[in-house]
């Protein structure tokens, strides 16, 4: 197999054993780039030279002997919404597209002190607002397995970097299902962590109710190992868990004998695509055969998710985002006062989809509005997680599609919001619970990777990567890479 | 008709803490603009803020003086507006779950006690700074965030103020409040103390309030009496003349002295507040509620009690010397080492007032620390220098920083009680003015003040004017 | 239609927006059909229902009142589209 689809924990142990080095690595990543980042297009900046510096460094290091990660030296990506210092970070908006941070990402910082070489920024849809990396404002990225259809969203670029092997994992964002449905669309392992696993510090606001950070990575034991390195307790988070990080690697044991799973029959009815849901139901026999007790059983909020989701999120986007007017940092168009040029600056540095949620969240804020839509969503909210208090006291886990459908057609959604946010509609109450869940790939429809989404209560990433790599051991061959 | 005018206040303070409300920037004053920021106050992407411990504790002190009871649970909301002196265009504050509900201070005006509740108590960070161009045809405006993030309590008042007199005593009751806490340098010529007043006016006797309009930029206690007293006359007038008052923004024009409406192009404001997400909510235990109770430490009113009680003050100097802490401070401290404490009281409430005020400075930055004082007042008693040199000598200790005796000896101010040596200074002037010696001998008594004077003279002042007198009506 | 063409000018406003006559067309009618599908939640009786605003049942997070070193002001500067005499310049504000 080539190098560059390795997956992390294979090009570490070669790492380690002095078999190639960090520099060697990294070029063959470089040269993988070259050869197909014009077709897929998943990154806004690439960073080649800051790559081989840091992996010469690496290589240094290991020659004296000192002791190194496991991610030492292994070439990863990141989405260009955390921030990177010396690094721009433009969340694929004109508003940054020239703006470079002073400050490292609590993650990005962790990963630098793994060992892991940054290669590249992915591209996003702008301000992760999106499910297809199409709100990009510099390209879109394409989808490695068919290069008409989008990878997914919004860390499309980060899932078809992985996919592509322009990196050995990438790390995304997920507000409402950004990481798991690209890794859907994209056939890799994509885990969104509960809310509070992963300090948020350095990641540019969305929803900061619901953004999470997790990765994107070529197998679920590569999940359990970056999860490792970005997750604990972070002091500049108020909102990250100050709970002990487990040994997430102990926790790939191919066993979920006796384990009760939860089919949501919610996650199965209208809206969803016919062969997507036959690959997952073929996906959840195999989980039978390998032991596990299923079990159809129901979330009766499910469907007021969305809606509760695209009055909750926008909402605090409206917010998050007020910040960008021109004044300290990032894009400014002038004006003939401080009020003209941030309404000038605001026109001209977001896209539509941007301005869309921040016109939907302001409303949904504004005096007279507020109870009827913001309080409400977040009552709903309430009953949502109650749902999922209720089936944890009975299953372990649950398991439902990741997304309604494969990878759509390029340009096929934009224009209708409403068919665009449908694709969430699986990964959407997951957040609003703030529970963790992993998307992994489970079969094939129409050529295309189908992603199985499981979910656990709050902080059991643990029984996630369990039940993953049971899976994932079980089928390898659905671990297949595209043809570019 | 008769009116009366109802005023509730708005104060806000900035808390001394070292670091800003949700990041470690220093809170110190006066730095080179821009160079006390960080990404969390600037407000960069991706960062979060999280709450100093002690701006809470602060607000939790301060609370308790003011009577007010402490929220079980409070949270931060986010307030959203664009100022370009706002780094996020949203402030972290407080909304329907404050810090403190339900307290009250006590005001005397004319003599008369009152009570006048206080609403509520809570937490926000403050804004930047705007410096507009001075320049001719200047178009543009900078902006230093130095300032932002820097802790502040909201104090709001109930409308129970009657008068500029009322609420010029209640800012000062409340200065006095927190400067005893400790938990603000209320300095208003530096912002960080700072008043918005609303006022409304109606018929004395109704119960139903008028049109109110909120007053900004009092930044001093005249500042906050004229401008009330100058909007409380612009309202009467205007419904004398049968024209009604419009609910606005004013502020007031401390060169003009009017009061000016702010008529922003802005839309109607709609803050569109809600849970700030980046914080969690906070559960003030009754454990930590006790535990600052504890730390509270004696307050005016107490004190000013206690002044007249151990030291007999009376009470109007007892309340001028508790009116701030550092004075009182400076008090005790003075009549622990000087202890007759009404001439203690007279001397800081006459000559050293003045000269502080002439220098602008607070008590605790006088350059004449109590013991100095207490030093004067204590050559004063024991004759070796007049009052007279000694009011002379403060001034010297105020404008070097010397001390009382060191000056009296460096000068030779010390006091002549030489028998010998005055008589013949008082025969020389005796000498020297027959005339005036005539006229006293003739009845006219005034003259002898004159040959004093001459003696003082002569003496540059040092001349025990006692003896000076005793020894002039023996010759004469 | 809950939300008319003037609401969508004000909102813009708030939001500190500039909508040509298309996006302000095209936006009213987007933003009705999004609103009309979250009645949906109206079917929905939440009375007596606490809002979640977060997730987390986490209280009481602070810092201690320490001073650390910020930005050099250089650094703090450096992003911004104009200043002067080491603050942010803005168009003047009256």
């Amino acid at each position: 197999m080539e190098l560059f689809y390795l997956s992390a924990h294979e090009a570490a142990r070669l790492l380690q054993n002095k078999e190639i080095s960090a520099v060697e690595l990294t070029r063959e990543i470089l040269k993988r780039i070259e050869q197909v980042e014009d077709k897929v297009k998943a990154f806004v900046t690439l960073t080649p030279e800051k790559a081989l510096e840091q992996a010469k460094a690496v290589d240094e290091a290991r020659a004296r002997g000192e002791n190194l990660g496991p991610l030492a030296g292994v070439p990863m990506a990141l989405k260009d919404n955390l921030c990177t210092e010396g690094i721009r970070t433009t969340c694929s908006s004109k508003m940054l597209e020239n703006w470079i941070p002073p400050y490292d990402a609590f993650v990005v910082r962790k990963l630098r002190e793994a060992g892991a070489i940054l290669v590249g920024k992915c591209n996003m849809d702008e301000f992760a607002m999106g499910s297809s990396t199409e709100n990009s404002r510099f390209f879109p990225t394409r989808n490695p397995w068919d290069l008409d259809r989008v990878p997914g969203g919004s860390s499309g670029g980060s899932a078809a970097a992985v996919a592509a092997g322009e990196a050995f994992f990438a790390l995304g964002s997920d507000t409402g299902g950004s990481i798991r449905q690209p890794a859907s669309f994209c056939g890799v392992v994509g885990l969104k962590p509960t809310y509070g696993r992963v300090s948020r510090y350095g990641l540019v606001a969305f929803a900061s109710s619901l953004d999470q950070i997790g990765p994107l990575t070529r197998d679920v034991t590569d999940c359990a190992l970056v999860l490792q390195a970005i997750a604990g307790h972070d002091p500049l988070d108020s909102t990250s868990a100050d709970l002990p990080v487990p040994d997430y690697l102990a926790a790939l044991r191919q066993d979920i004998k006796g384990l009760k799973i939860g089919v949501p029959k919610e996650y199965f009815g209208p809206g969803m695509d016919r062969e997507v849901v036959s690959v997952v139901r073929q996906a959840i026999d195999r989980l039978s055969d390998l032991g596990a007790f299923c079990e159809e059983t129901s979330l009766p909020h499910t469907e007021y998710a969305l809606p509760a989701y695209y009055l909750v999120a926008p909402a605090e986007a409206s917010s998050n985002l007020a910040r960008y007017d021109g004044v300290a940092y990032g894009f400014r168009l002038p004006g003939k006062d401080v009020v003209d040029m941030y309404m000038k600056t605001r026109r001209e540095g977001f896209g539509a989809e941007v301005k869309r949620r921040i016109m939907l969240g302001t409303y949904a804020l504004s005096a007279g509005y507020y109870d009827a839509y913001y309080l409400k969503a977040l009552k709903v909210r309430t009953l949502i997680r109650r749902d999922f208090d209720q089936a944890f006291e009975k299953y372990d886990v649950l398991v439902t599609p990741t997304s309604p459908t494969v990878a759509f057609r390029l340009g096929e959604r934009v224009g209708d919001p409403l068919a665009m946010y449908m694709s969430d509609l699986c990964t959407i109450p997951v957040n609003m619970a703030g529970l963790p869940a992993i998307s992994i790939p489970c079969g094939f429809a129409q050529g295309l990777p189908v992603g199985l989404q499981i979910i656990a209560k709050p902080f059991a990433e643990e029984i996630l990567f369990r039940v993953a790599y049971t899976f994932e051991q079980a089928t390898g061959n659905f671990r297949r890479w595209p043809e570019i | 008709m008769e009116y009366e005018a109802v005023i509730g206040l708005e104060v806000h303070v900035e808390l001394k803490t070292a670091s800003k409300a949700f990041c470690s920037c220093s809170t110190a004053f006066g730095a080179p603009p821009n160079t006390q920021v960080c990404p969390v106050c600037l407000g960069l992407p991706g960062v979060l803020p999280v709450i100093n411990r002690q701006m809470v504790e602060f607000g939790i002190k301060t609370a308790l003086a003011l009577n007010c009871s402490i929220a079980p649970i409070c949270k931060f909301d986010r307030k959203n507006y664009y100022y370009p002196d706002l780094p996020k265009n949203y402030q972290i504050s407080q909304y329907d779950l404050p810090l403190a509900r339900d307290g009250y201070l006590e005001i005397e005006v004319d003599g008369v006690k009152k009570r006048v509740g206080i609403i509520r108590v809570h937490m926000e960070e403050d804004a930047g700074k705007l410096i507009h161009g001075e320049e001719p045809g200047a178009d543009y405006s900078l902006v230093d965030y130095n300032r932002a993030g820097v802790p502040l309590l909201e104090i709001v008042s109930a409308p129970d103020l009657r008068s500029p007199d009322e609420a010029r005593a209640y800012m000062e009751k409340l200065k006095a409040i927190l400067e005893y806490l400790e938990v603000s340098d209320c300095k208003m010529q530096e912002g960080s103390l700072r008043c918005d007043a609303n006022v409304s006016v109606r018929p004395k006797g109704s119960t139903v309030f008028g049109t109110k309009t909120e007053v900004k930029n009092l930044n001093s206690f005249r500042a906050l009496h004229r401008a009330l007293s100058y909007e409380i006359e612009r309202q009467i007038s205007l419904l004398e003349r049968g024209e009604r008052i419009i609910q606005e923004t004013r502020a007031w024009d401390e060169q003009r002295q009017v009061t000016y409406s702010l008529r922003s192009k802005e839309e109607a404001h709609d803050y569109r507040y809600f849970p700030e997400p980046d914080l969690v909510p906070l559960a003030i235990g009754e454990e930590w509620i006790e535990r600052v109770r504890s730390t509270l430490p004696e307050l005016p009113d107490a004190r000013r009690e206690r002044l007249i009680k151990d030291y007999g003050l009376p009470e109007y100097d007892a309340r001028v010397i508790t009116g701030s802490k550092a004075l009182a401070d400076y008090f005790e401290k003075a009549v622990s080492l000087f202890p007759d404490p009404k001439q203690v009281s007279n001397w800081l409430m006459g000559d050293f007032m003045r000269l502080l005020n002439a220098k602008g400075l607070e008590p605790q930055e006088a350059p004449v620390p109590p013991e100095n004082l207490a030093e004067l007042l204590k050559l004063q008693q024991e004759g070796t220098i007049s009052i007279r040199i000694a009011k002379e000598v403060l001034e010297e200790m105020f404008a070097t920083g010397r001390g009382a005796r060191e000056i009296v000896e460096a000068k030779g101010l010390t006091q002549i009680t030489d028998v010998a040596q005055l008589t013949a200074i008082v025969e020389k002037v005796l000498a020297a003015h027959p005339k005036v010696v005539e006229d006293y001998r003739k009845g006219k008594e005034k003259a002898l003040g004159f040959l004093v004077g001459q003696v003082m003279k002569e003496t540059r002042g040092k001349a025990n004017p006692n003896l000076v007198n005793q020894l002039l009506k023996e010759r004469l | 239609m809950p939300l008319s063409r003037e609401e969508v000018e004000h909102v813009a406003l708030l939001a500190r927006l500039y909508l040509s006559e298309e996006e302000k067309e095209a936006y009213t009618k987007q933003l009705n059909a999004i609103l009309e599908y979250m009645e949906k939640l109206n079917a929905l009786n939440t009375e007596g229902v606490e809002p979640t605003a977060h997730v987390l049942p986490l209280r009481n997070v602070f810092r201690e009142d320490v001073v650390k070193p910020g930005l050099p002001r250089e650094k703090a500067l450096k992003g911004a589209p104009a200043t002067r005499e080491g603050q942010f310049e803005v168009p003047r504000v009256v």
